[in-house]
């Protein structure tokens, strides 16, 4: 057994710039034998990005890696699988169609002397491995029947066999139920008695406290802290989280709200929304804050009739609306900024006249012929009032930068003038001269009287530019506060769950 | 970026190119090329695989793919037939194949859109049932001699321009008007660039791409009509490996297999390329034992040249 006090991983002054962006400034991690450690932070705090520095993804532009004592190079994510350093990825590496014993073995497995595949030495040294780890799966299983955790299982096991002495665990909790997490803490103690170090990510602050030694907490790219678990409260790294942060320039609060305008009652629909309601009321901008993953996007695409729910009722100016489809939001006043510009929002290889005008092409036509003529001149006329930087109309949209793509995704919907407008992720990707035209866009229709749900990552964003904040966790609201009360801490706390709401206000 | 450069020049006119390139040569190969009888003749050849490549170009633009046109020419053209000689109203006939062409279009989409089975597969089911349904219907044997206001359908004339011609012509021109100008055309785009994107500004994506299967079967039918009449028989193997020319058509011209860029004037060139060939392969008397190969060879090139 090595020396506790020599650390197995030391990464120093761990720097890497993006174009525009610095997403690791000068980052020191160090990770303990046989230490469970815990990694912390924000969206876009920089652990994903240093987790691939550490894997081979990507290479850092300055600072220094030593594992085991030695300092390494890793090129590459193979080199990294033979200096011993695995990672399980939130999203699995399986193959489904294959057994659990060809997964562990992939590539490796034992070979007769034609280079065939001796099965029952496969099958043999699977068992030994998963006995080894007190995982209990049969090694002939197909992989796709197995439940994520079993999944998960196969990788970690698959991790092992490879020698990994160090195990980075992004999320690994986010698809598991309660015992199957208990189960998965098991093993890793089990990994910990067999030498193996793990760095834990993980938004639950709940799990860090019962399986981390240490934690380190990251806020913009920086390395904040590092200390022992028994030395840190859950608020404490919270507020570590957090931080005190340079203020962005946000514009002024509205007049005030007018009437209720959308109320959403009990919207169900497992895992990811559990019983959800709110209430939006024109002339506000409410701020839907949580943790990727917490339901947010969910409940979006409910209300606008992407995804089908099990329960609940949408009302819209107190009367009962049918929604099933994006369509029949539409037909209520409805409209949707996407998450993923690119992916959701936007027809990439379509022009900016086009894409302005696709959802209200009803409107624009004759007999189904398009009236190019009010088309252009309404693509204009938003390109105008927006500031949409493009050489002409008829540019594809593929063309133009992260926020112009934006503002042509919200002049869309623009054009129909909903009563009802949900972004989500508004300002996700683009520059900060953009993102303040969006919010100061958002405020003036707030204050023309339009209703603005807006769901938002960014803590900064969401207390800036909200009248009133929401948090959801795990499927359901967890808490309420209006612009003056709220603060990073409490939203992060609620976030997090390390603050739990009243018991009354979690039921059903 | 340089809107003159050669790349892109070559990738927006290189079909273009490719299709002038080919005519020069050809016309410095044989005498008979440029003559005015040559090329209403090839004309005349191209209208078949043009009409069908009309449909396939919308079903293309979905991302989507048809295997079936072939086999749903054959089934009806030979119910048409059989109505005429039956004694059905000429009209009645060709409209009772029209629409069977579009039910069989129809049930590609719907089994496509709705039960989310991949178009290859749809679509080669439908090739092999309606291929044997023709086959059961006529127990193997042509169907002949059809009334002659029919065989106009063929080969009648208006003004010089033989009849087929006539109606690919006015296929391509309401199928460009559609795709170029109407919410509906819009719409095609909208869904081959990002279906997930088409939703959720309320396109009724599972409409539009029955419509276009529809569509797809109705000009399948529409240039079996016009096959049966110039041959004077419907024959239950008619069309075999059609689609494969009419996919030749619609990706010579640059329509993009992943959807949604794209049109039909690069299809009319993309039909007039594989016609002339067919043509040149004719006229220079080159064995046909050659024929697919060279065919082959050339439309390679000409892809390579307008994807560089």
């Amino acid at each position: 057994m090595t020396d506790t006090g020599t650390p197995i991983l030391r990464m120093v002054g761990i720097t890497k710039t993006f174009p525009g962006v610095r997403a690791l400034d000068n980052v020191t991690l160090e990770v303990l034998p046989q230490e469970v450690h815990g990694l912390v932070g924000e969206n876009g705090a920089g652990k994903t990005t240093l987790m691939k520095i550490l894997t081979g993804v990507y290479q850092a532009d300055a600072g220094h890696i030593e594992f085991k004592g030695r300092p390494v190079q890793i090129p590459n994510p193979r080199a990294a699988q033979l200096l011993g350093i695995a990672i399980i990825h939130q999203e699995l590496a399986v193959l489904p169609e294959m057994s659990v014993a060809e997964n562990i073995f992939l590539g490796r497995e034992p070979a007769g002397p034609l280079g065939t595949v001796r099965w029952d030495e496969l099958y043999r040294q699977t068992q030994a491995l998963l006995d080894r780890l007190g995982i209990d799966l049969p090694p002939r299983t197909r992989v796709g029947n197995l439940t994520i955790a079993q999944q998960q299982m196969v990788e970690i096991a698959k991790a092992l066999s490879l020698e990994a002495d160090l195990l980075v665990m992004d999320e690994p909790t986010s698809a598991l139920t309660e015992r199957e997490t208990e189960i998965l803490f098991r093993l890793i103690e089990t990994l910990k008695a067999h030498g193996v170090s793990i760095i834990y990510i993980s938004h639950r602050l709940e799990e860090i406290f019962q399986i981390c030694d240490r934690v380190t907490v990251m806020r913009d790219g920086q390395h904040i802290d590092t200390r022992p678990i028994d030395q840190l409260t859950p608020q404490e790294v919270v507020r570590l989280m957090v931080g005190r942060r340079i203020k962005d320039i946000y514009p002024p609060p509205g007049k005030g709200r007018g009437p209720l305008k959308l109320e959403v009652r009990g919207l169900h629909r497992p895992p990811r929304l559990r019983h959800v309601s709110l209430k939006l009321y024109s002339g506000e901008i409410l701020g839907l804050a949580g943790l990727v993953g917490s339901g947010r996007t969910d409940l979006a695409r409910a209300i606008f009739g992407v995804d089908p729910v099990e329960a609940g009722e949408i009302w819209i100016d107190g009367q009962l609306a049918t929604i099933r489809s994006p369509d029949d939001a539409m037909a209520q006043g409805m409209g949707l900024v996407p998450e993923d510009r690119k992916g959701q929002g936007l027809f990439l290889q379509m022009t900016v006249r086009q894409n302005t005008v696709i959802a209200r092409l009803k409107e624009l036509s004759r007999w189904g012929f398009i009236d190019f003529r009010r088309a252009e001149a309404e693509t204009r006329r938003f390109v105008e009032e927006l500031d949409i930087r493009t050489p002409s109309l008829e540019q594809l949209v593929h063309n133009l930068s992260g926020g112009n793509q934006q503002k042509v995704v919200i002049a869309r919907w623009l054009g129909r003038a909903p009563s009802i407008l949900i972004l989500d992720e508004p300002t996700r990707g683009i520059d900060v001269g953009a993102k303040a035209e969006i919010h100061t866009l958002m405020r003036q229709l707030a204050d023309d009287g339009m209703a603005i749900l807006m769901i938002s990552s960014e803590l900064p964003e969401v207390l800036g530019v909200s009248d009133r904040i929401l948090v959801m966790r795990e499927g359901r609201m967890v808490a309420e506060f209006s612009r003056e009360e709220a603060t990073q801490d409490r939203i992060m706390a609620y976030a997090t769950g390390a603050a739990q709401p009243a018991q009354e206000e979690l039921a059903p | 970026m340089n809107r003159y450069s050669l790349g892109s020049i070559l990738q927006r006119f290189g079909i273009a190119i490719s299709f002038v390139l080919l005519c020069v040569a050809l016309s410095l190969l044989s005498d008979r090329f440029l003559t005015l009888p040559n090329i209403v003749n090839v004309l005349r050849q191209i209208t078949i695989n043009g009409i069908i490549a009309v449909g396939m170009t919308y079903v293309i633009l979905i991302a989507e793919i048809d295997l079936s046109v072939g086999s749903v020419l054959a089934l009806t053209s030979i119910v048409t037939a059989d109505m005429l000689q039956k004694g059905l109203p000429i009209p009645l006939a060709i409209l009772i194949g029209l629409a069977l062409g579009a039910l069989l279009g129809a049930v590609n989409g719907v089994i496509t859109a709705k039960f989310r089975v991949p178009s290859f597969i749809t679509t080669l089911g439908m090739l092999t049932s309606a291929r044997g349904a023709a086959l059961l219907y006529t127990e193997g044997r042509p169907i002949t001699g059809l009334p002659d206001g029919f065989r106009a359908l063929g080969r009648g004339e208006v003004a010089g321009i033989p009849a087929p011609v006539l109606i690919a012509g006015v296929v391509f021109v309401l199928g460009w008007l559609i795709l170029k100008r109407t919410q509906a055309g819009e719409y095609i785009y909208a869904i081959g660039n990002n279906p997930t994107a088409a939703r959720l500004v309320g396109i009724s994506i599972d409409r539009y791409r029955t419509l276009v299967f529809l569509v797809a079967g109705l000009l399948a039918a529409l240039a079996g009509m016009i096959l049966t009449a110039r041959l004077n028989s419907a024959q239950p193997t008619a069309g075999v490996a059609f689609e494969l020319d009419a996919i030749a058509a619609v990706v010579l011209g640059g329509t993009s297999f992943s959807g949604g860029v794209g049109g039909l004037g690069g299809t009319l060139l993309g039909a007039l390329i594989i016609g002339v060939l067919d043509n040149g392969l004719n006229l220079l008397n080159i064995s046909s034992l050659y024929e697919q190969l060279v065919k082959g060879a050339v439309i390679a090139l000409a892809l390579l040249i307008h994807r560089k």
